[in-house]
């Protein structure tokens, strides 16, 4: 594959950048290719947006920002507001199905997936953002869904790996059952985003 | 020699600069750590701060910057590596105690993870504009060496070549990383403990009674002893003799400061440190350091699909400054692009080695971010015309 970039956002304490930190582990430690992170660092709290960009390549990454984010992965809808412009026309798009209403292009695809929601069956709200990349895995397969379970029990406290696991799993499963092969296709219409025009930028 | 493995986390990791820098210096060998942590600098002592107890080194937080740096240069005299890690602001308060390291000749790393300044400034943004400042920031003549990596690997490995320097020649290192190189993850690889090469320091074995602390000839180092171990010895920030005793006179000033400048300047050619790249027959060399030379490269490769000949440098050793090399590719090239996250500092360097024999022109940014590639790529076309 040649660059791709991804941007991750939600609200600081949902877990962003963990989630960035994983996928990055997963593609650069055990696929052995290189990714590069950068978190957007502002003086921002527990509760603010918070962000985190990767640029993603099998070779090296020279340039660390992003610019068009080719997957846009979004946990909160002032996220969504901030950044979904600069998603590529191509792009796919990966949400929080209960926070956020996503207005695609026509072009981009989108997967939503209620992470919060299935975090909470699970019986830890915080797992949330690991339920996330179980489903990211899915849609993008940027890595094997092994070497990113890899990933993830390498980057969470210990102790909690079963449950981590578990959630990436609920959220693989989520994308096999609702978009994988053999499961119900719901991925929605992209529609042409009607207010575009006039719409102030972020 | 090899490093104690006690401080190499031997693997492949995913870890941002900062993390990489305090694993480069611990792997070196390093067990003492005064900070007084700051953005973007504080991963580097969280991470150190964290490991130490497991290999016996000491981190003190301390109450500031002034007396991180007192206390590296303290604790360098008992023979331990030491450590200071700071940004902007805190390297402008170590800045009398870093000429206290240069005129007592006291090995130690100082790491400068650059934001946006003047001042307080862009505290979780990038910069380069502390550059000048590692080289003339303290009063007085000195020379020190400074470092400046480009990814978080080399983060690991160049701090442990600042160690060695500082070993080597007896000064405060800087180390000077920036807030994108710190803040950003990449993979690390660390390697095994015995595939570490590190720069022990040579104690003198002369006896207390014939040990002088600053006797040297020419280019030559002096031999350190360690305090503590029986030697009667005195060192001091004011100009002293061989003895270490404060002597004032114009003849002993030139004894003391043109050493500590000299010891530098005379030995440069083994300190200078750069990449090259398709530099024969090129018109037009661009020379970046830091977070800015990977940036520099999508400039040039763009620049080569349009036609141009460009050629790279890559300032791995800032100071001493490779004037050698670029005196020899002044007249030979059309021009020197520089690049720098900064109105202008390194870029005065090469006009200056350039003597008027090749055109030098500057790509300044004022910090808060990288450059656009394009507006380097311009500033090559132009240079290339």
């Amino acid at each position: 594959m040649s660059r791709a970039e991804i941007r991750i956002t939600g609200f600081g304490g949902q877990g962003v950048v963990l989630s960035g930190h994983i996928v990055g582990h997963a593609y650069a430690v055990n696929a052995g290719h290189h990714a590069t992170m950068i978190q957007s660092f502002g003086p921002e709290a527990r509760g603010s947006a918070c962000s985190t960009m990767l640029s993603i390549s099998e070779e090296e990454v020279l340039y660390p920002y992003i610019r068009r984010p080719d997957i846009f992965v979004v946990m909160s809808s002032e996220g969504y507001e901030k950044y979904c412009d600069e998603l590529k026309d191509d792009g796919t798009l990966i949400y929080e199905k209960d926070l956020v209403e996503p207005q695609p292009k026509k072009g981009q695809k989108a997967f939503g997936v209620p992470s919060t929601r299935i975090a909470e069956s699970l019986g830890r709200t915080i797992v949330q953002n690991i339920v996330m990349v179980g489903f990211f895995t899915g849609v993008t397969g940027i890595v094997s869904r092994e070497d990113m379970r890899k990933a993830v029990e390498a980057s969470v406290p210990s102790g909690t790996e079963e449950l981590n696991l578990k959630a990436f799993d609920a959220g693989w499963d989520y994308y096999q059952t609702e978009y994988g092969e053999g499961g119900d296709s719901k991925d929605e219409e992209p529609q042409e985003k009607a207010e575009e025009e006039g719409k102030e930028d972020r | 020699m090899k490093t104690d493995p006690a401080g190499v986390l031997t693997g492949t990791h995913y870890f941002d600069g900062d993390w990489a820098c305090g694993e480069g210096a611990m792997a070196a060998g390093c067990r003492f750590v005064a900070g007084y942590p700051i953005t973007p600098s504080t991963e580097v002592v969280e991470r150190i701060s964290g490991r130490f107890p497991t290999m016996g080194g000491t981190f003190i937080q301390m109450e500031d910057e002034l007396g991180s740096m007192a206390a590296v240069v303290g604790a360098a005299w008992t023979g331990t590596k030491c450590m200071t890690v700071t940004s902007g602001p805190g390297f402008s308060l170590m800045m009398e105690n870093i000429g206290l390291g240069a005129m007592m000749e006291t090995p130690c790393v100082v790491v400068n993870v650059q934001r946006g300044g003047p001042s307080t400034g862009l505290p979780t943004m990038t910069g380069q504009a502390d550059i000048m400042q590692a080289r003339w920031g303290s009063h007085g003549d000195y020379e020190l060496i400074s470092l400046s990596p480009q990814s978080p690997q080399e983060a690991f490995d160049l701090v442990i070549e600042a160690f060695n320097l500082s070993e080597l020649y007896r000064v405060p290192v800087m180390f000077m990383m920036d807030e994108c190189v710190g803040h950003m993850t990449e993979k690390v690889i660390i390697p095994p403990a015995e595939e570490i090469e590190i720069v022990q320091r040579k104690l003198s074995d002369k006896s207390p009674e014939e040990y002088l602390p600053y006797d040297f000839e020419g280019k030559e180092i002096p031999e350190i002893i360690r305090a503590g171990d029986g030697y009667r010895f005195h060192t001091t920030g004011l100009t002293h003799d061989k003895r270490g005793y404060p002597v004032m006179s114009a003849e002993c000033q030139e004894f003391n400061v043109r050493h500590l400048v000299d010891k530098i300047r005379q030995n440069a050619d083994d300190i200078v440190r750069y990449d090259e790249e398709q530099i024969d027959g090129a018109d037009v060399v661009v020379i970046a350091y830091g977070i800015t030379a990977r940036v520099t490269r999508m400039a040039i490769d763009m620049a080569r699909e349009k036609g141009v000949k460009v050629g790279f440098m890559r300032l791995i050793v800032v100071w001493p400054f490779p004037e050698k090399r670029i005196r020899e590719l002044a007249g030979n090239v059309k021009g020197f692009v520089v690049p720098e996250i900064n109105y202008g500092q390194v870029v005065l360097e090469v006009e200056r080695c350039a003597a008027g024999k090749s055109t030098t022109v500057g790509v300044p940014h004022g910090g808060g971010g990288v450059h656009d590639p394009e507006v380097i790529l311009e500033a090559i076309m132009g240079a290339a015309q």
